[in-house]
């Protein structure tokens, strides 16, 4: 336990390091949301320092990001000043929107790939194996920005699927379980293209350390004792396989966020990355900060997670941090 | 075999003017969304020609968007024509008017394939460039760190956990978000390479610090020091060369990664803009949905990707079994 509140603690201090690295990069940037109006002949110059000065602009810097702070600690995170709001309360229905589309495509994604890469492990060669090797090779290589246009064209083509969204017309009248339905079938294509995209790296290192296992000696131990194959692969071979693969739980948080944020714009999946690029486009640089920050929230979230689950699985850490 | 390729690859694209029939940027409004030309050597009377030709394509009269061949009158394709609006000799074209697109037209009636061969220019060299930047500064910092430990050590390996602890592409996107958003294609080009470049310093850096690490420690390298060579030389002569392999391997993992960061951002319109082309931008048309499902076209530089990339990871992976099983 002490070992997990130090690693808590080592993240919240990165929160913080990164909170303060992003709040000046974006504080240094050249122009704010109202450099646009000083090129318009309509608004004097003293209307826009007013205005500047009205939201502390004119102040500097470190009193600018203790006041961010501030804002932070209060749940507001800035002001937008494309929504005239605080930030907070457009940034959590994303954040969850994001966290729900992520953590679907993950369980899906490792519930696939755990028995393929086993599967691919135990039979090593043949035209099975030689088959998911193409195919896992060729999904690598495929975009995800290609592969969600893809799922798309599919959407569009067929109708089977929304093209877009999170939930219908009409979603509030529905009863309890059709919204559940109806959020579904909007989840089913941006899940998809995650899953896809993860799915490839998943099952080669799935594979990996699979094999890795089975050739260990104490595989061959259990398979001179005339335990069947299925068993030594089950109950031999992948527990011992887990602990690295654990470890991969958490490195590829970070790609999924990322390969997330291309999914939800093409999808129009109202989660953070449409919100970002909303932002950057509008220049509005507190809202900017918002999906940034919660982002790094998620990829530490999802090491700490990675953490608990090692302590759980692995004896000899938990034999360690005593 | 996958050099042979990636080598093919980038000398089209650098060829892109000769190989290109016509101007990445030269428009034919009568012509939008025009469907890939077919070369033929038969004509309308069942006339056998040696040399390919094609017809002209004219939009049928009031259905937009639909083409007929004109039949009467066959264009032949011929090598080494001087191009009428670019002024420099091209592989193949036809006479004006008629027009060769090989791969189809976009919106303003711009030939597909000379977009295609034009945008590689942008999109793949943007990435070998931007990886370029990113090892130069991942070896440069991530050697201080292994070489001079201590203080430094610990602060760049403390400032990369900072680089680490953001999904890389909403990094990218936050410093993207701090520059200026409207400049011009080539400021934006630069821009691109150098946002991509120096924000991913952190991966490349704490690799390149543990191969220093240990290689520092070897016998021979203390020996030299013993010797009194100079830190200088002790990295020039002994510690450099031991990164050579993972520096390899890491740019052919690198590469097809940043490439496919310029084609993102120039798809969001945070990249490379119009007329110029690049792969992200010519996809970007893909966004409306008549075009993502009526011109299979338009999705080439998509699919373009497809190869490069299996050739780099082709690549990565004959490296890496070059460097032995131990290497990462």
């Amino acid at each position: 336990m002490a070992r997990l509140a130090r690693r808590a603690a080592h993240g919240l201090l990165l929160l913080v390091g990164v909170s303060l690295l992003s709040f000046v990069l974006v504080e240094l940037a050249p122009g704010d949301y109202f450099a646009e109006m000083r090129l318009d002949p309509r608004i004097s110059e003293a209307t826009v320092r007013g205005l500047r000065a009205r939201y502390g602009l004119d102040r500097p810097l470190p009193e600018r990001y203790l006041s961010w702070l501030r804002s932070l600690a209060r749940g507001e995170m800035g002001y937008s000043f494309a929504y005239g709001g605080p930030v907070g309360p457009l940034l959590w229905p994303r954040a969850r929107n994001t966290l729900l589309l992520t953590a679907t495509a993950t369980a899906l994604a490792w519930l696939l790939a755990v028995p393929l890469g086993a599967w691919w492990a135990a039979r090593r060669a043949g035209p099975a194996a030689h088959g998911l090797a193409g195919v896992t090779a060729l999904l690598l290589a495929l975009p995800d920005l290609v592969l969600a246009l893809g799922l798309l064209l599919l959407a569009v083509r067929t109708g089977w699927f929304p093209t877009g969204g999170m939930v219908s017309l009409g979603h509030e009248q529905l009863s309890w379980g059709a919204r559940v339905r109806d959020v579904a079938s909007h989840l089913a294509l941006p899940v998809t293209a995650l899953v896809l995209g993860l799915l490839p790296v998943l099952v080669r290192h799935v594979r990996a350390s699979v094999a890795e296992a089975l050739a260990a000696p104490f595989v061959r131990a259990a398979r001179a004792h005339g335990i069947p194959e299925r068993r030594v692969l089950l109950r031999h071979a992948l527990p011992a396989a887990a602990n690295p693969l654990i470890s991969l739980f958490g490195l590829s948080v970070a790609g999924l966020l990322s390969m997330s944020l291309v999914v939800e714009v093409v999808m129009s999946w109202p989660g953070l990355g449409p919100l970002l690029l909303e932002a950057i486009l509008a220049r509005d640089f507190h809202l900017v900060l918002g999906p940034v920050l919660v982002s790094t929230l998620l990829l530490l979230g999802g090491n700490l997670l990675a953490d608990l689950l090692l302590y759980a699985a692995d004896p000899r850490i938990r034999a360690d941090a005593r | 075999m996958a050099l042979l390729v990636l080598g093919a690859v980038h000398l089209a694209a650098i060829g892109a003017g000769f190989l290109a029939p016509y101007a990445p940027t030269e428009q034919n409004r009568s012509l939008p969304y025009a469907p890939p030309t077919r070369l033929r050597f038969v004509d309308a009377e069942g006339r056998l020609h040696l040399r390919p030709f094609v017809y002209r394509l004219v939009e049928r009269e009031g259905a937009g968007g639909v083409y007929d061949e004109d039949t009467s009158r066959p264009w032949p394709v011929r090598l080494f024509v001087r191009g009428a609006s670019t002024d420099r000799v091209h592989l193949f074209g036809v006479e004006e008017p008629a027009r060769v697109f090989l791969l189809g037209a976009d919106g303003f009636g711009r030939d597909q394939l000379s977009r295609l061969l034009h945008g590689a220019q942008i999109s793949l060299f943007a990435g070998l460039m931007a990886a370029t930047l990113s090892l130069g500064m991942g070896w440069l910092l991530g050697t201080l760190a292994g070489f001079y430990g201590r203080w430094i050590d610990a602060a760049l390996m403390r400032g990369a956990e900072l680089f680490l602890a953001l999904p890389w592409l909403y990094l990218l996107f936050a410093v993207r978000a701090v520059l200026p958003l409207s400049v011009s294609p080539g400021q934006a080009f630069l821009l691109l390479v150098l946002v991509i470049g120096l924000v991913d310093w952190a991966r490349p850096a704490r690799l390149f610090r543990g191969v220093v690490l240990s290689a520092r420690e070897r016998n021979y390298v203390l020996a030299a020091r013993g010797f009194g060579a100079s830190d200088l030389y002790l990295i020039r002569r002994h510690i450099a060369p031991q990164t050579i392999g993972l520096l390899l391997t890491q740019a052919a993992l690198l590469v097809p990664q940043y490439i496919l960061a310029e084609v993102t951002l120039s798809f969001l319109g945070l990249g490379v803009g119009e007329p110029v082309p690049s792969w992200g931008n010519m996809l970007a048309a893909l966004q409306r949905y008549h075009v993502l499902s009526s011109y299979w076209w338009m999705w080439i530089p998509g699919l373009a990707l497809v190869p490069v990339f299996l050739a780099y990871f082709a690549l990565s992976e004959a490296l890496r079994a070059r460097a032995g099983p131990a290497s990462p």
